[in-house]
Protein backbone atom coordinates (compact mmCIF):
# COMPACT_ATOMS: atom_id res chain seq x y z
CA UNK A 1 0.00 0.00 0.00
CA UNK A 2 2.63 2.51 1.06
CA UNK A 3 4.56 1.69 -2.07
CA UNK A 4 1.71 2.31 -4.48
CA UNK A 5 0.88 5.57 -2.74
CA UNK A 6 4.50 6.68 -3.12
CA UNK A 7 4.62 5.74 -6.77
CA UNK A 8 1.42 7.54 -7.61
CA UNK A 9 2.55 10.67 -5.82
CA UNK A 10 5.87 10.68 -7.63
CA UNK A 11 4.04 10.13 -10.86
CA UNK A 12 1.85 13.18 -10.35
CA UNK A 13 4.86 15.29 -9.48
CA UNK A 14 6.73 14.14 -12.55
CA UNK A 15 3.87 15.56 -14.61
CA UNK A 16 3.06 12.64 -16.88
CA UNK A 17 -0.69 12.72 -17.23
CA UNK A 18 -1.70 9.25 -18.35
CA UNK A 19 -0.27 5.80 -18.67
CA UNK A 20 -1.57 2.37 -19.41
CA UNK A 21 -3.61 0.77 -16.68
CA UNK A 22 -2.46 -2.38 -14.94
CA UNK A 23 -3.38 -5.58 -16.79
CA UNK A 24 -6.44 -7.38 -15.39
CA UNK A 25 -4.51 -10.40 -14.15
CA UNK A 26 -2.54 -8.25 -11.70
CA UNK A 27 -5.69 -8.03 -9.59
CA UNK A 28 -5.11 -11.60 -8.54
CA UNK A 29 -2.60 -10.17 -6.03
CA UNK A 30 -4.92 -7.87 -4.06
CA UNK A 31 -7.31 -10.85 -4.24
CA UNK A 32 -4.78 -13.15 -2.57
CA UNK A 33 -4.15 -10.45 0.02
CA UNK A 34 -7.87 -10.01 0.67
CA UNK A 35 -8.49 -13.77 0.88
CA UNK A 36 -5.56 -14.27 3.23
CA UNK A 37 -6.66 -11.48 5.58
CA UNK A 38 -10.33 -12.57 5.56
CA UNK A 39 -9.27 -16.10 6.41
CA UNK A 40 -6.73 -15.23 9.11
CA UNK A 41 -9.28 -12.88 10.63
CA UNK A 42 -11.72 -15.83 10.68
CA UNK A 43 -14.28 -13.69 8.85
CA UNK A 44 -14.94 -16.73 6.64
CA UNK A 45 -15.81 -18.88 9.63
CA UNK A 46 -19.36 -20.17 9.97
CA UNK A 47 -18.87 -20.13 13.75
CA UNK A 48 -17.93 -16.45 13.77
CA UNK A 49 -20.95 -15.51 11.67
CA UNK A 50 -23.43 -17.30 13.94
CA UNK A 51 -21.69 -15.79 16.96
CA UNK A 52 -22.19 -12.38 15.39
CA UNK A 53 -25.90 -12.92 14.74
CA UNK A 54 -26.34 -14.01 18.36
CA UNK A 55 -24.35 -11.00 19.63
CA UNK A 56 -22.07 -13.31 21.57
CA UNK A 57 -18.68 -11.87 20.65
CA UNK A 58 -17.25 -8.56 19.57
CA UNK A 59 -14.90 -10.18 17.03
CA UNK A 60 -16.85 -9.66 13.79
CA UNK A 61 -18.14 -6.25 14.84
CA UNK A 62 -14.58 -5.21 15.60
CA UNK A 63 -13.39 -6.40 12.18
CA UNK A 64 -16.22 -4.67 10.46
CA UNK A 65 -15.96 -1.33 12.20
CA UNK A 66 -12.18 -1.11 12.00
CA UNK A 67 -12.33 -2.04 8.30
CA UNK A 68 -14.83 0.72 7.56
CA UNK A 69 -12.88 3.32 9.55
CA UNK A 70 -9.60 2.35 7.84
CA UNK A 71 -11.24 2.40 4.42
CA UNK A 72 -12.74 5.83 5.10
CA UNK A 73 -9.44 7.26 6.34
CA UNK A 74 -7.67 5.74 3.34
CA UNK A 75 -10.08 7.36 0.91
CA UNK A 76 -9.86 10.67 2.74
CA UNK A 77 -6.06 10.54 2.45
CA UNK A 78 -6.17 9.58 -1.22
CA UNK A 79 -8.37 12.61 -1.87
CA UNK A 80 -6.49 14.97 0.43
CA UNK A 81 -3.18 14.13 -1.24
CA UNK A 82 -4.74 14.26 -4.70
CA UNK A 83 -3.52 10.77 -5.48
CA UNK A 84 -4.69 9.48 -8.84
CA UNK A 85 -5.29 5.98 -10.04
CA UNK A 86 -2.30 4.13 -11.49
CA UNK A 87 -3.35 4.96 -15.06
CA UNK A 88 -3.54 8.68 -14.28
CA UNK A 89 -7.33 8.89 -14.03
CA UNK A 90 -8.79 10.78 -11.08
CA UNK A 91 -10.26 8.50 -8.42
CA UNK A 92 -13.96 8.02 -9.07
CA UNK A 93 -16.50 6.85 -6.54
CA UNK A 94 -19.89 6.29 -8.17
CA UNK A 95 -22.98 7.02 -6.07
CA UNK A 96 -25.14 4.11 -4.97
CA UNK A 97 -28.70 4.69 -6.09
CA UNK A 98 -31.20 3.46 -3.55
CA UNK A 99 -34.13 1.26 -4.54
CA UNK A 100 -36.47 -1.15 -2.75
CA UNK A 101 -34.18 -4.05 -3.56
CA UNK A 102 -31.67 -2.72 -1.05
CA UNK A 103 -34.15 -3.66 1.67
CA UNK A 104 -35.94 -6.65 0.10
CA UNK A 105 -32.90 -8.22 -1.52
CA UNK A 106 -30.77 -7.30 1.47
CA UNK A 107 -33.12 -9.19 3.77
CA UNK A 108 -33.12 -12.22 1.46
CA UNK A 109 -29.32 -12.18 1.35
CA UNK A 110 -29.25 -12.00 5.17
CA UNK A 111 -31.40 -15.13 5.42
CA UNK A 112 -28.86 -16.98 3.30
CA UNK A 113 -25.86 -15.44 5.01
CA UNK A 114 -26.76 -16.99 8.38
CA UNK A 115 -27.27 -20.40 6.76
CA UNK A 116 -24.08 -20.59 4.72
CA UNK A 117 -22.06 -18.64 7.28
CA UNK A 118 -20.57 -16.75 4.38
CA UNK A 119 -21.18 -13.79 2.16
CA UNK A 120 -19.86 -14.01 -1.42
CA UNK A 121 -16.19 -13.19 -0.64
CA UNK A 122 -15.84 -15.81 2.08
CA UNK A 123 -17.52 -18.38 -0.17
CA UNK A 124 -14.50 -18.25 -2.49
CA UNK A 125 -12.12 -18.40 0.48
CA UNK A 126 -13.98 -21.35 2.05
CA UNK A 127 -13.61 -23.35 -1.16
CA UNK A 128 -9.91 -22.46 -1.14
CA UNK A 129 -9.62 -23.50 2.50
CA UNK A 130 -10.57 -27.01 1.47
CA UNK A 131 -14.34 -27.11 2.09
CA UNK A 132 -15.03 -28.42 -1.37
CA UNK A 133 -18.77 -28.88 -0.78
CA UNK A 134 -19.03 -25.07 -0.73
CA UNK A 135 -18.59 -25.33 -4.53
CA UNK A 136 -22.27 -26.38 -4.47
CA UNK A 137 -23.13 -23.28 -2.42
CA UNK A 138 -21.30 -21.18 -5.02
CA UNK A 139 -23.07 -22.81 -7.95
CA UNK A 140 -26.35 -22.22 -6.17
CA UNK A 141 -25.42 -18.57 -5.59
CA UNK A 142 -24.68 -18.25 -9.31
CA UNK A 143 -28.09 -19.82 -10.02
CA UNK A 144 -29.70 -17.33 -7.62
CA UNK A 145 -28.04 -14.45 -9.42
CA UNK A 146 -29.26 -15.82 -12.75
CA UNK A 147 -32.84 -16.21 -11.53
CA UNK A 148 -32.78 -12.62 -10.25
CA UNK A 149 -31.59 -11.48 -13.66
CA UNK A 150 -34.37 -13.45 -15.35
CA UNK A 151 -37.26 -12.16 -13.19
CA UNK A 152 -35.86 -8.70 -12.50
CA UNK A 153 -38.65 -6.89 -14.37
CA UNK A 154 -41.31 -8.45 -12.18
CA UNK A 155 -39.70 -7.44 -8.89
CA UNK A 156 -40.29 -4.11 -7.11
CA UNK A 157 -37.30 -1.78 -7.37
CA UNK B 1 7.86 -19.29 11.47
CA UNK B 2 5.24 -21.91 10.55
CA UNK B 3 3.57 -21.39 13.90
CA UNK B 4 3.45 -17.66 13.28
CA UNK B 5 1.88 -18.15 9.84
CA UNK B 6 -0.74 -20.51 11.25
CA UNK B 7 -1.98 -18.15 13.95
CA UNK B 8 -5.37 -16.53 13.55
CA UNK B 9 -5.36 -12.75 13.67
CA UNK B 10 -7.26 -10.62 16.17
CA UNK B 11 -9.96 -8.29 14.84
CA UNK B 12 -7.83 -5.18 15.26
CA UNK B 13 -5.22 -6.59 12.87
CA UNK B 14 -7.54 -8.20 10.32
CA UNK B 15 -10.13 -5.39 10.24
CA UNK B 16 -7.83 -2.50 9.26
CA UNK B 17 -6.03 -4.71 6.71
CA UNK B 18 -9.40 -5.58 5.14
CA UNK B 19 -10.29 -1.89 5.06
CA UNK B 20 -7.02 -1.03 3.31
CA UNK B 21 -8.17 -2.97 0.26
CA UNK B 22 -10.64 -0.15 -0.50
CA UNK B 23 -8.03 2.58 -1.22
CA UNK B 24 -5.65 -0.06 -2.61
CA UNK B 25 -8.08 -1.08 -5.37
CA UNK B 26 -8.97 2.53 -6.13
CA UNK B 27 -5.33 3.50 -6.52
CA UNK B 28 -4.49 0.38 -8.51
CA UNK B 29 -7.00 1.29 -11.19
CA UNK B 30 -10.21 2.92 -9.98
CA UNK B 31 -11.63 -0.46 -9.01
CA UNK B 32 -14.42 -0.57 -6.48
CA UNK B 33 -14.29 -3.33 -3.91
CA UNK B 34 -17.22 -5.63 -4.61
CA UNK B 35 -17.47 -9.37 -4.81
CA UNK B 36 -21.07 -10.38 -5.50
CA UNK B 37 -20.82 -8.76 -8.95
CA UNK B 38 -18.39 -11.54 -9.89
CA UNK B 39 -21.40 -13.90 -9.76
CA UNK B 40 -23.19 -11.71 -12.31
CA UNK B 41 -20.12 -11.69 -14.57
CA UNK B 42 -20.00 -15.48 -14.43
CA UNK B 43 -23.67 -15.60 -15.46
CA UNK B 44 -23.05 -13.10 -18.26
CA UNK B 45 -20.06 -15.08 -19.50
CA UNK B 46 -21.52 -18.57 -19.27
CA UNK B 47 -25.28 -18.38 -19.79
CA UNK B 48 -26.53 -14.93 -20.72
CA UNK B 49 -29.46 -16.29 -22.76
CA UNK B 50 -31.59 -13.37 -23.87
CA UNK B 51 -31.73 -11.78 -20.45
CA UNK B 52 -31.16 -8.01 -20.75
CA UNK B 53 -29.51 -7.78 -17.28
CA UNK B 54 -26.80 -10.16 -18.52
CA UNK B 55 -26.15 -8.43 -21.86
CA UNK B 56 -23.07 -6.34 -21.21
CA UNK B 57 -19.40 -6.59 -21.90
CA UNK B 58 -18.34 -8.64 -18.88
CA UNK B 59 -14.80 -8.76 -20.26
CA UNK B 60 -14.37 -5.15 -19.15
CA UNK B 61 -14.83 -6.42 -15.60
CA UNK B 62 -12.35 -9.24 -15.93
CA UNK B 63 -10.22 -7.76 -13.14
CA UNK B 64 -13.03 -8.71 -10.75
CA UNK B 65 -12.82 -12.37 -11.76
CA UNK B 66 -9.06 -12.37 -11.20
CA UNK B 67 -9.66 -10.72 -7.84
CA UNK B 68 -12.05 -13.45 -6.68
CA UNK B 69 -9.69 -16.14 -8.00
CA UNK B 70 -7.09 -14.49 -5.78
CA UNK B 71 -9.46 -14.71 -2.80
CA UNK B 72 -9.75 -18.43 -3.40
CA UNK B 73 -5.95 -18.76 -3.49
CA UNK B 74 -5.65 -16.59 -0.37
CA UNK B 75 -8.15 -18.86 1.37
CA UNK B 76 -6.15 -21.89 0.27
CA UNK B 77 -2.91 -20.46 1.66
CA UNK B 78 -4.33 -19.08 4.92
CA UNK B 79 -6.96 -21.75 5.55
CA UNK B 80 -5.39 -24.92 4.16
CA UNK B 81 -1.62 -24.69 3.74
CA UNK B 82 -1.12 -22.54 6.84
CA UNK B 83 -4.37 -23.48 8.57
CA UNK B 84 -4.82 -22.81 12.26
CA UNK B 85 -4.53 -26.28 13.87
CA UNK B 86 -6.79 -25.23 16.76
CA UNK B 87 -10.55 -24.67 16.83
CA UNK B 88 -11.81 -21.12 16.25
CA UNK B 89 -11.65 -19.42 19.66
CA UNK B 90 -15.33 -18.56 19.94
CA UNK B 91 -16.75 -17.14 23.17
CA UNK B 92 -18.03 -19.38 25.96
CA UNK B 93 -21.59 -18.35 25.18
CA UNK B 94 -21.09 -19.53 21.62
CA UNK B 95 -19.61 -22.82 22.81
CA UNK B 96 -22.71 -23.43 24.92
CA UNK B 97 -24.92 -22.67 21.92
CA UNK B 98 -22.95 -25.07 19.69
CA UNK B 99 -23.35 -27.75 22.31
CA UNK B 100 -27.10 -27.20 22.30
CA UNK B 101 -27.03 -27.64 18.56
CA UNK B 102 -24.99 -30.86 18.90
CA UNK B 103 -22.18 -29.35 16.88
CA UNK B 104 -18.75 -30.65 17.78
CA UNK B 105 -16.22 -27.97 17.12
CA UNK B 106 -12.99 -29.39 15.75
CA UNK B 107 -10.18 -27.48 14.10
CA UNK B 108 -11.37 -25.77 10.95
CA UNK B 109 -13.40 -22.69 10.14
CA UNK B 110 -16.67 -24.52 9.46
CA UNK B 111 -18.33 -27.46 11.23
CA UNK B 112 -17.12 -30.36 9.14
CA UNK B 113 -19.88 -32.47 10.56
CA UNK B 114 -22.35 -30.50 8.39
CA UNK B 115 -20.27 -29.07 5.56
CA UNK B 116 -19.27 -32.23 3.74
CA UNK B 117 -20.39 -34.04 0.59
CA UNK B 118 -22.17 -36.77 2.50
CA UNK B 119 -24.40 -34.33 4.42
CA UNK B 120 -25.28 -32.55 1.20
CA UNK B 121 -28.04 -35.10 0.76
CA UNK B 122 -29.61 -34.45 4.16
CA UNK B 123 -32.29 -31.74 4.33
CA UNK B 124 -30.12 -29.77 6.75
CA UNK B 125 -27.16 -29.98 4.41
CA UNK B 126 -29.35 -28.79 1.54
CA UNK B 127 -30.48 -25.80 3.59
CA UNK B 128 -26.90 -24.86 4.58
CA UNK B 129 -25.52 -25.06 1.05
CA UNK B 130 -28.05 -25.13 -1.80
CA UNK B 131 -30.83 -23.03 -0.25
CA UNK B 132 -28.45 -20.70 1.57
CA UNK B 133 -26.33 -20.19 -1.52
CA UNK B 134 -29.36 -19.43 -3.68
CA UNK B 135 -30.57 -16.78 -1.22
CA UNK B 136 -27.08 -15.26 -1.09
CA UNK B 137 -26.84 -15.02 -4.89
CA UNK B 138 -30.40 -13.80 -5.44
CA UNK B 139 -30.40 -11.39 -2.51
CA UNK B 140 -27.03 -9.75 -3.15
CA UNK B 141 -27.86 -9.04 -6.78
CA UNK B 142 -31.30 -7.70 -5.88
CA UNK B 143 -29.67 -5.54 -3.19
CA UNK B 144 -27.00 -4.47 -5.68
CA UNK B 145 -24.13 -5.57 -3.48
CA UNK B 146 -22.96 -7.62 -0.54
CA UNK B 147 -21.00 -7.16 2.65
CA UNK B 148 -17.95 -5.95 0.72
CA UNK B 149 -19.62 -3.65 -1.82
CA UNK B 150 -22.13 -2.11 0.59
CA UNK B 151 -20.74 -2.98 3.99
CA UNK B 152 -17.13 -2.02 3.48
CA UNK B 153 -16.88 0.01 0.27
CA UNK B 154 -20.26 1.73 0.60
CA UNK B 155 -19.85 2.66 4.25
CA UNK B 156 -16.20 3.70 3.78
CA UNK B 157 -17.38 6.13 1.13
CA UNK B 158 -20.17 7.34 3.44
CA UNK B 159 -23.13 6.35 1.28
CA UNK B 160 -26.41 6.07 3.18
CA UNK B 161 -28.07 3.55 0.79
CA UNK B 162 -25.35 1.10 1.75
CA UNK B 163 -26.13 1.59 5.43
CA UNK B 164 -29.78 0.75 4.75
CA UNK B 165 -28.71 -2.34 2.79
CA UNK B 166 -26.43 -3.41 5.63
CA UNK B 167 -29.24 -3.10 8.15
CA UNK B 168 -31.41 -5.26 5.91
CA UNK B 169 -28.59 -7.87 5.67
CA UNK B 170 -28.48 -7.98 9.45
CA UNK B 171 -32.23 -8.16 9.87
CA UNK B 172 -32.32 -11.18 7.54
CA UNK B 173 -29.34 -12.78 9.26
CA UNK B 174 -30.80 -12.39 12.72
CA UNK B 175 -34.16 -13.84 11.67
CA UNK B 176 -32.48 -16.76 9.95
CA UNK B 177 -30.00 -17.47 12.76
CA UNK B 178 -32.65 -17.34 15.48
CA UNK B 179 -35.63 -18.92 13.73
CA UNK B 180 -34.29 -21.25 11.04
CA UNK B 181 -30.95 -22.55 12.35
CA UNK B 182 -32.36 -23.99 15.60
CA UNK B 183 -34.84 -26.01 13.52
CA UNK B 184 -31.95 -27.58 11.63
CA UNK B 185 -29.98 -28.67 14.66
CA UNK B 186 -32.56 -29.57 17.27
Amino acid sequence: MAESVMTSTTHIQSGTSRRKGLPDWVFIFPGIYFGWVLTKGEAISWYRIEEMFYFRSFHMYGIFMSAVVTGAIGIWLVRKLGIKAWNGEPIEIPKKRFHKGYVLGGFIFGLGWALTGACPGPLYAQVGAGFTVVIITMLSAIAGTWVYAAIRDKLPH
Amino acid sequence: MIHWLQQPWPWYVAGPLIGLSVPLLLVMGNKRLGISSSLRHICAACMPGKIPFLQYNWKQQRWNLYFVLGILIGGFLAGYVFANPHPVAVSQHTQAMLQQWHIQQGAGLLPEQWFNWHQLLSWQGLMLTVVGGFLVGFGTRYADGCTSGHGIFGLSTLQWPSLVALMAFFAGGIVSAHLILPLLFQ
